[in-house]
């Protein structure tokens, strides 16, 4: 037989029919729903008179609309509050599983998944989110879809596909003091451009992969489609297992020994071809800070803004002389100068308890310099609010002068009230830093969440390797 | 779905690279819960002068004549000429539905962002993939000579040119069948509901614990 990657596997484990126009019917186990993107694919369902095929197969909950700051008054914005309360009518008309607003399990999509066991290796997993990628770190195919491919999955458990190529980042070696998983996906952006993983699955191996917790591949897997991977990919391992393990919606007893055998396979084959291969060394990685208005404007925080005269390709010439104008920045300046007005700690990048963790060991005993007009701290669900303030993380936060807050996607796309005034520089745990997406006129740099309070405390961005850092105790997930 | 077959229209050239689906339509305007009238906020940032929230008088605002689709000899085109990586970023289907809104039935660019790709076939618009060189020809063309206007028919899979050179371009047999007979996709795959329940029964043997 020949070798297989992970992604080949996945794919023909859910191959229901080879069409002969050379499309594909594949089957889609588990549907994430969420207000902006269904509304439109409930409302097609019913004016086709379709039913849905297995409305067990889909969960669903508000994060993009949600207010973070309190909640017992409901939505503000009329517009937002009639997105919101068309989702749970859509969910109790059809009797989708739903965590609204006031549940404790309510959070971003992409974190409630993998939080809820929800997301499972060896799964198709779609949702009407670009960043569904994310749930690749548990070996499973997971990509974004718009509202038709929703409706499509409510109505037939399937899709229409086309095999993607397969591509491997493999990055080997010990990351340094402060690096992190995000640092690894802007680089690798960086290195190959937001187009590189187009028409590719993207697998993430290596050793340095190997090592990261389940919230690092996470981070990884999330930020594929950054690189222009509609797929991301981790191996199972046993951390994967262990993560998996005792969650609300993880097989239980029988099902759970006859499902981690079928996990245990879930890895490429030592010999499987890939289409495109890229190597990274993890030593060579610094942390990174992007500069410009595309994810693959980045460069080391110790490095320098490029100048748009070193450029020869003159369509790219025009972009970094565009991204300068609208960030007002120089080229040639120094990454560590620029100022930061606010700072964004949230996102399905990197709104997870080790993220928090990692934010607050730089925060714990510091300040948030007088120059930041606001910092915040958005957790990615409830539960994962509740932990961190079992474990005390809030009180770090408020003390050193960040806001602490309520789950859901807030400043990442600022659909609700968290958003950017014209001409401020935020730095943001979030994955895109395009024009206007914090708000009109705002200015996204995209970092890690060491690299974002790092920045919080001194008003500009600092290597944060260079910080002492204080122990945060965790506990097992 | 409206169907595709031939198209002749006005080209307007959007001389960036890497347009996010954030710039095609800013996020305010994703808290509809309709389909359509999205056309008018269509690049809504760079549209206009001002900042455009839902439910405003779009005719009333300052627009940016600095814009090329403000420009009066491109008012009424129908043809959107882009660079490299087209509708990158967020999966938002509200991006096609814009450009169709707004007029456009097809989008030629050297490369496009997959999901924005696939959405596209599934709004009537006809998204055409071509090398860096003849966009570019096309974008010196139409910047050359106003009025200038493309001939598209998905059925030869070729574009005209005022000149009547013709270029060949390529689509896969599944998309360009359901968009020349705009068909329905869901329609489609239900014809093929017995597969599904044959493929259903074996998942359930092989995977109990994603049905219980």
């Amino acid at each position: 037989m020949a070798a297989k990657t992970l992604y080949d596997k996945l794919w023909d484990d859910h191959l229901v029919a080879q069409n002969d126009d050379g499309s594909a019917l594949i089957y889609i186990d588990r549907q994430l729903l969420h207000e902006v993107t269904s509304p439109q694919a409930f409302e097609g369902l019913k004016l086709a008179g379709r039913k849905p095929r297995r409305i067990e197969a889909n969960l669903a909950t508000p994060d993009h609309n949600v207010p973070t700051t309190d909640r017992t008054k409901g939505i503000a914005d009329p517009i937002s509050r009639i997105q919101v309360q068309t989702l749970d009518d859509n969910c109790d008309e059809y009797g989708v599983t739903e965590f609204k607003m006031d549940d404790i399990r309510q959070g971003i999509v992409h974190v409630i998944g993998p939080e809820q066991g929800y997301t499972l290796p060896g799964i198709t997993m779609v949702c009407g989110d670009s960043h569904t990628a994310t749930h690749g770190a548990f070996g499973a195919m997971a990509f974004g879809v718009g509202t038709s491919e929703v409706e499509h999955v409510l109505a037939t458990q399937c899709l229409r596909q086309k095999k993607m190529k397969n591509m491997l980042i493999k990055v080997d070696g010990k990351l340094g003091h402060g690096v992190t998983a995000k640092d690894i996906v802007l680089a690798v952006i960086g290195e190959i451009g937001t187009a590189g993983g187009n028409g590719h699955a993207m697998e993430f191996a290596g050793s340095a992969i190997e090592d990261l917790s389940m919230e690092g591949r996470m981070t990884i897997c999330n930020m594929a489609i950054e690189a222009g991977a509609r797929i991301g990919l981790v191996a199972v391992d046993d951390k994967t297992i262990e993560y998996v393990k005792g969650r609300p919606f993880a097989p239980k007893g029988e099902h759970w020994e006859m499902a981690v055998k079928a996990w245990r396979e879930l890895k490429s084959d030592a010999d499987a071809h890939f289409d495109k291969v890229v190597e990274l060394k993890a030593e060579d990685i610094i942390p990174q800070v992007t500069w410009g208005t595309s994810p693959e404007m980045v460069k080391p925080v110790t490095g320098t803004i490029p100048n748009p005269a070193n450029e020869a390709n003159p369509v790219k010439k025009e972009g970094i002389e565009r991204a300068l104008k609208y960030m007002d920045l120089k080229a040639d300046m120094p990454i560590t100068q620029i100022p930061v007005d606010k700072v964004f700690i949230g996102s399905c990048t990197n709104s997870r308890i080790e993220d928090l963790r990692e934010a607050a060991a730089v925060a714990k005993g510091r300040k948030v310099a007088a120059s930041v007009k606001l910092a915040m701290v958005v957790p990615g669900s409830g539960l994962v609010k509740e932990q961190a303030e079992a474990e005390g993380l809030d009180k770090i936060f408020i003390e050193a002068g960040f806001e602490w807050r309520e789950p859901g996607c807030s400043m990442c796309l600022a659909m609700n009230a968290d958003r950017l005034e014209p001409g401020e520089h935020c730095a943001s745990t979030s994955n895109r830093n395009f024009e206007g997406r914090q708000g009109q006129g705002g200015r996204t740099h995209l970092v890690s969440p060491g690299m974002a309070a790092a920045a919080a405390v001194y008003g500009h961005f600092t290597d944060v390797r260079e910080l002492e850092l204080q122990p945060i105790t965790g506990g097992a997930h | 779905m409206e169907a595709f077959t031939q198209h002749t229209g006005l080209a307007v050239p959007l001389d960036r690279a890497n347009v996010d689906t954030d710039a095609i339509i800013p996020k305010q305007f994703l808290k509809s819960i309709k389909r359509s009238g999205f056309g008018p906020n269509l690049f809504d940032e760079w549209r206009y002068l001002d900042h455009g929230e839902p439910g405003m008088d779009n005719s009333q605002r300052p627009i940016n004549p600095d814009f090329v689709l403000n420009f009066p000899r491109y008012q009424g085109a129908s043809v959107l000429l882009a660079r490299e990586n087209f509708g990158c970023g967020s999966s938002r289907e509200h991006a096609p539905w814009a450009l169709e809104d707004y007029g456009f039935k097809a989008v030629i660019a050297p490369s496009f962002a997959d999901i924005f790709f696939n959405n596209c076939f599934k709004n009537g618009i006809l998204p055409i993939v071509l090398d860096h060189d003849t966009v570019d020809l096309l974008f010196k063309e139409t910047e050359a000579n106003e009025g200038y206007k493309l001939d598209i028919n998905l059925e030869q899979q070729t574009i005209t040119r005022p000149n009547g050179e013709v270029i060949t371009f390529e689509v896969e047999p599944d998309r360009k069948h359901s968009l020349l007979n705009g068909l329905d996709d869901i329609g489609i795959t239900l014809q093929q509901e017995a597969a599904i329940t044959e493929y259903e029964n074996k998942r359930r043997e092989r995977a109990p614990w994603l049905f219980s």
